[in-house]
């Protein structure tokens, strides 16, 4: 009965609040509103949603966006410096290919997001197969330690997060 | 208490504005297309972080009103930042690399979405539950 009423809870919860911020005060009649919008947007956008992302430990997606928004603020003083002090002429930028374990095309966005927003990566491509992604990186004289940093810092924390 | 909002709000907002700047310089000096995606997607996402951190600061401590907004533009930024790198990357692939110059993915028989025959298939390959 209730998978039937809200076959998305997450995306349910997500609503009320993204409307209850945006309301920006507290008012019973907009939390009202904030549930039937939290019941109706599901329904209406169903067809968009044939699978269902499963999300496995939500407490580690936590713990997970707190690394990502520390590894943000690392990367902004890194690229900074890059930018400020590296000539063109020591810029050893690069294009890696990152093999995935990861299945769930979610965990793979999230990793591929968490790749752009972090130090000097950005993701470019994945491939056809969804086996690997295509990622540049701004400076980087050695590859491969980029590549198993990704793989150890968040894949291996995505695959406990997303089956 | 007014007053240490007010500094830490002046603070924040030199340091986003710091690397905003950085950012945008970015942009103008880096040598290639690629590269200069690097600038935008990161320098300018902490700058207009600490902004809303700033604002959320100003509105708590020295207005004494809860603003919540600033939570929302975050979360839509840090939405859409990845995707637009994302899209800009893809379009530069075709522009202006050779599909030599790009390590090939693992694998037999496989290739990058963007040049595959198969890239409108990758992302269906989901099994509908229904």
């Amino acid at each position: 009965m209730i998978r039937r009423i809200l076959p998305h809870p997450f995306m349910s919860v997500l609503i009320v609040l993204v409307w209850m911020a945006l309301v920006n005060r507290f008012a019973w009649g907009s939390l009202v509103f904030a549930a039937m919008l939290a019941v109706a947007v599901p329904l209406f956008t169903a067809p968009y949603w044939p699978g269902k992302p499963r999300v496995r430990r939500p407490l580690k997606l936590v713990a997970y966006t707190a690394l990502v928004i520390w590894d943000i603020i690392r990367a902004n003083v890194d690229v900074a410096k890059i930018v400020l002090f590296t000539p063109s002429s020591d810029l050893r930028p690069a294009w890696v290919v990152v093999p995935l374990d990861l299945e769930s095309a979610e965990g793979i966005t999230v990793l591929a997001a968490t790749i752009t927003l972090t130090p000097g990566t950005v993701t470019a491509d994945v491939s056809g197969n969804g086996n690997a992604l295509l990622v540049h990186c701004l400076h980087a004289p050695d590859p491969a330690a980029i590549v198993a940093d990704i793989k150890s810092r968040y894949e291996s924390r995505l695959k406990e997060i997303f089956t | 208490m007014t007053a240490l909002a007010q500094v830490l709000v002046a603070a924040l907002l030199v340091i986003g504005g710091g690397f905003a700047l950085v950012g945008a310089w970015g942009l103008v000096r880096l040598p290639d297309a690629m590269t200069r995606l690097h600038g935008p997607t990161k320098a300018a996402t902490l700058g207009v972080g600490a902004v809303l951190i700033a604002s959320m600061l100003y509105f708590w401590g020295v207005k004494g009103v809860p603003s919540w907004h600033e939570l929302l533009i975050a979360l839509f930024l840090f939405v859409t930042a990845p995707i637009t790198g994302f899209f800009l990357s893809k379009a530069n692939l075709h522009r202006s690399w050779d599909r030599t110059e790009i390590p090939p993915p693992p694998g037999p028989g496989n290739d990058w979405a963007t040049f595959g025959d198969e890239a409108d298939v990758a992302g269906t390959e989901r099994p509908d539950p229904r």
